[in-house]
């Protein structure tokens, strides 16, 4: 394709929403040298090369996580939740916490795939692939807690509205099973984006493949893609609609999980900020897990030309937002409290500050207000060990948040005689490690087999992707760059 | 490079078609096979005494309460000690070979070993004197039981069953009149009433439908 089938006119009109703005002082993503093959290249390479040993060590240690789960959970069916810590008055502690902490981490998925793709912010390019991946696996441990709580697991069923001997749907005016549906869902759409947009990229490793096994494998699923214009037409369209679906997720999924407190009496917990909070806080651990696997990954795999100081960068902010709109949330929680004269609400906010669990109360502070505050300052939003230990700090602070609210709650309520505390079994510490063994073994096996960058949608950021008129002497504007620019999504 | 050949385009249209088929048989086995209705009924154990319900209810016409004594006042219809049989055994059929157990227990003290025929879950708290008292007879859970040789399970038992009746109980109830031919052990007995006097026989009963009224 040459410029010269275009009007300077036309060149402008395609030049649009695509490129950036440059009087904004908008810049590319990334480096303008950057040519479509080295992204291939590099985010290939992780899954063609020959496995490095730390992936091995690695693997050998999120799978003897995941027996630990496994033998957890084999002998909490043997003997039932009794097993645990949870007894009166706590009859909810590290399972749900444990639930809606993993469930939390699964927003970050969503969030940057369908309503950043729906604001047009490129820069989500480069992470979104390894947020949606991220957000998949949280699901899953997520799901595991819920179902182990209710004690007799084979029953789970019952939580499903099927048509069944005993002439009983479940409880449709509970908020727990409003959660059945709000995460079932969840997982099926984000699992649906997720396929979807890994479909041009496993055709792209289709066609390198050298062995035929690895030709079979990744041609089935890549569904016989050809890259012509006609898929992409229906792939944009498809991504579009996908994309639309899931932005209400981001925010309902969250939404429903606080509806599981929101809707009971108990002090603490009946309040009607809990949806924003709780979304605000689910998106802020998200992100904050994306960066701390992002981190090591970029530089083990060698992608810090794709993920860029300018992507952590944005992410950081992201998390400043987040991290501020928690801390508001929480003070407005101690205002109402107060505002409210109710002395159970007084009595449940000034425990949680100064009773028993203020250590685990104001470590929620801390590191979750108190640090992320740094990244008002530019040199330490762009210093990698800075925020490593932060978004490991607010993933710690996030668990606090929810242990916070469930036990600080339920150990002292209404009456004082039934006032009590809760001590966690090495059961509860076993399955929560154990949790993280299947998290990361299917990370690390998503590593080496899926692409964790979406190759074909970074290219669509690239300078040269875009039909531009002042390129006189572009090196990179041959005619083969110019051919692959075409595949890359309209984004 | 065509690595699948071009039959395989047939592949989404199997798959659906598949997936539509095993989902409904899937679902026709689960909700057919798996049922009480096809697991429960029919359950017609062997038991230690060839006793014949059919010649002892049936035939002589002996009162279900003769033997399960204490059932209108019970919540369990007790299984009669080896006293009661021998009660009349004692002198008729002395000899009969059929019921060496029976003397033998007797003899010894030790129970008969019945086998239970109708089992409820551990959590379902049935109570069979309330359900006598307010008129619901023997046959409407247990079947034609004068006319079996050996009991077995005539009803599904599921809580939708129980469910059925809790829900609408007028149909399976009998008039506490005192007329025999309405009485709980009448075998025979169907429903005669209009839809109206089923209403009025219903009204002073309440059966529970809430959770706790079976699980406690």
């Amino acid at each position: 394709m040459s410029d010269a089938t275009f009007t300077p006119a036309e060149l402008e009109l395609m030049k649009g929403a695509e490129s950036p703005i440059e009087e904004l002082g908008e810049r590319n993503l990334l480096s303008p040298t950057m040519t479509f093959n080295e992204i291939t290249e590099s985010v290939c390479a992780p899954i063609e090369g020959k496995t490095p040993l730390a992936w091995w060590i690695g693997f050998a240690i999120a799978f003897t996580g995941l027996g630990v789960l496994g033998g957890s959970i084999t002998w909490l069916f043997w003997k039932g939740v009794g097993i645990w810590g949870n007894n009166s008055p706590v009859a909810w502690a590290w399972d749900i916490t444990n639930f809606v902490w993993w469930i939390g981490i699964g927003h970050a998925g969503t969030l940057i795939s369908a309503i950043l793709f729906l604001f047009r912010q490129k820069w989500r390019t480069s992470i979104n692939r390894f947020a949606e991946a991220m957000t998949i696996f949280a699901v899953i441990c997520a799901g595991i807690f819920p179902g182990l709580h209710t004690g007799r697991p084979w029953f789970d069923y019952y939580m499903v509205p099927i048509p069944n001997q005993m002439s009983i749907w479940p409880n449709f005016k509970s908020p727990l099973i409003w959660d059945v549906f709000a995460v079932s869902t969840y997982a099926t759409v984000s699992i649906l984006f997720w396929y979807v947009g890994l479909i041009p990229d496993l055709a792209t490793l289709r066609d390198r493949a050298k062995t035929k096994a690895r030709r079979i494998g990744f041609g089935f699923f890549a569904l016989g893609w050809r890259g012509s214009n006609r898929h992409w037409q229906v792939y944009e369209r498809a991504y579009l609609i996908l994309a639309g679906l899931s932005t209400p997720l981001v925010l309902s999924v969250h939404s429903v999980v606080s509806f599981d407190f929101a809707t009971s009496v108990e002090p603490g917990w009946h309040t009607t900020i809990f949806p924003p909070y709780f979304v605000a806080g689910a998106v802020f651990s998200g992100f904050a897990m994306v960066l701390t696997l992002m981190l090591v990954c970029r530089t083990v795999f060698g992608l810090k030309n794709i993920v860029t100081m300018k992507h952590l960068e944005l992410m950081n902010k992201i998390m400043l937002l987040t991290g501020s709109l928690v801390g508001y949330a929480y003070a407005m929680e101690f205002f109402v409290a107060w505002y409210s004269g109710n002395q159970y609400e007084r009595y449940v906010f000034i425990n949680r500050a100064t009773g028993p669990y203020a250590w685990a109360y104001w470590s929620m502070i801390s590191c979750n207000v108190i640090f992320p505050q740094i990244f008002w300052f530019k040199r330490f939003r762009t210093s990698i060990p800075v925020m490593f230990a932060i978004s490991i700090l607010i993933n710690i602070g996030m668990w606090f948040e929810r242990f916070v609210i469930i036990v600080t709650t339920l150990h002292r309520d209404y009456i004082p005689s039934g006032w009590g505390m809760f001590h966690p079994t090495m059961w509860d510490i076993g399955i929560y490690v154990g949790s993280f063994g299947l998290f990361f073994t299917l990370f690390l096996l998503f590593l080496r087999w899926i692409p964790m960058i979406a190759i074909a949608e970074v290219k669509g950021t690239l300078k040269h992707a875009h039909p531009h008129p002042h390129h006189g002497a572009d090196p990179m504007h041959d005619e083969a760059s110019a051919h692959d620019a075409l595949p890359a999504p309209a984004e | 490079m065509q690595i699948f050949p071009k039959t395989l385009n047939v592949l989404p249209l199997v798959l659906a078609v598949a997936t539509v088929i095993g989902g409904g048989a899937v679902t026709f086995i689960f909700w057919y096979y798996f049922s009480p209705a096809n697991l429960q009924v029919g359950y017609e154990p062997v038991q230690p005494v060839p006793y014949s319900h059919r010649l002892h209810a049936g035939e002589l016409g002996i009162d279900c309460r003769y033997c399960h004594a204490n059932v209108e006042r019970s919540s369990e219809a007790m299984i009669p000690p080896t006293q009661t049989c021998m009660g009349c055994h004692a002198v008729v059929k002395q000899n009969s070979a059929r019921l060496e157990p029976v003397r033998e227990s007797f003899r010894t003290g030790q129970p008969v070993e019945w086998v239970r025929v109708h089992k409820l879950p551990d959590h379902a708290f049935f109570n069979h004197s309330v359900h006598l008292n307010v008129g619901v007879g023997c046959v409407t859970c247990h079947g034609r039981v004068d006319q079996m040789e050996v009991v077995r399970v005539n009803q599904p038992l599921s809580m939708g069953w129980c469910l059925d009746c809790h829900r609408n109980p007028g149909p399976s109830l009998r008039p506490r009149d005192g007329d025999p031919a309405n009485s709980i052990t009448n075998m025979g007995w169907t429903q005669t009433a209009t839809a109206e006097e089923q209403q009025q026989l219903a009204a002073n009963v309440h059966p529970p439908q809430n959770c706790s009224g079976c699980h406690r």
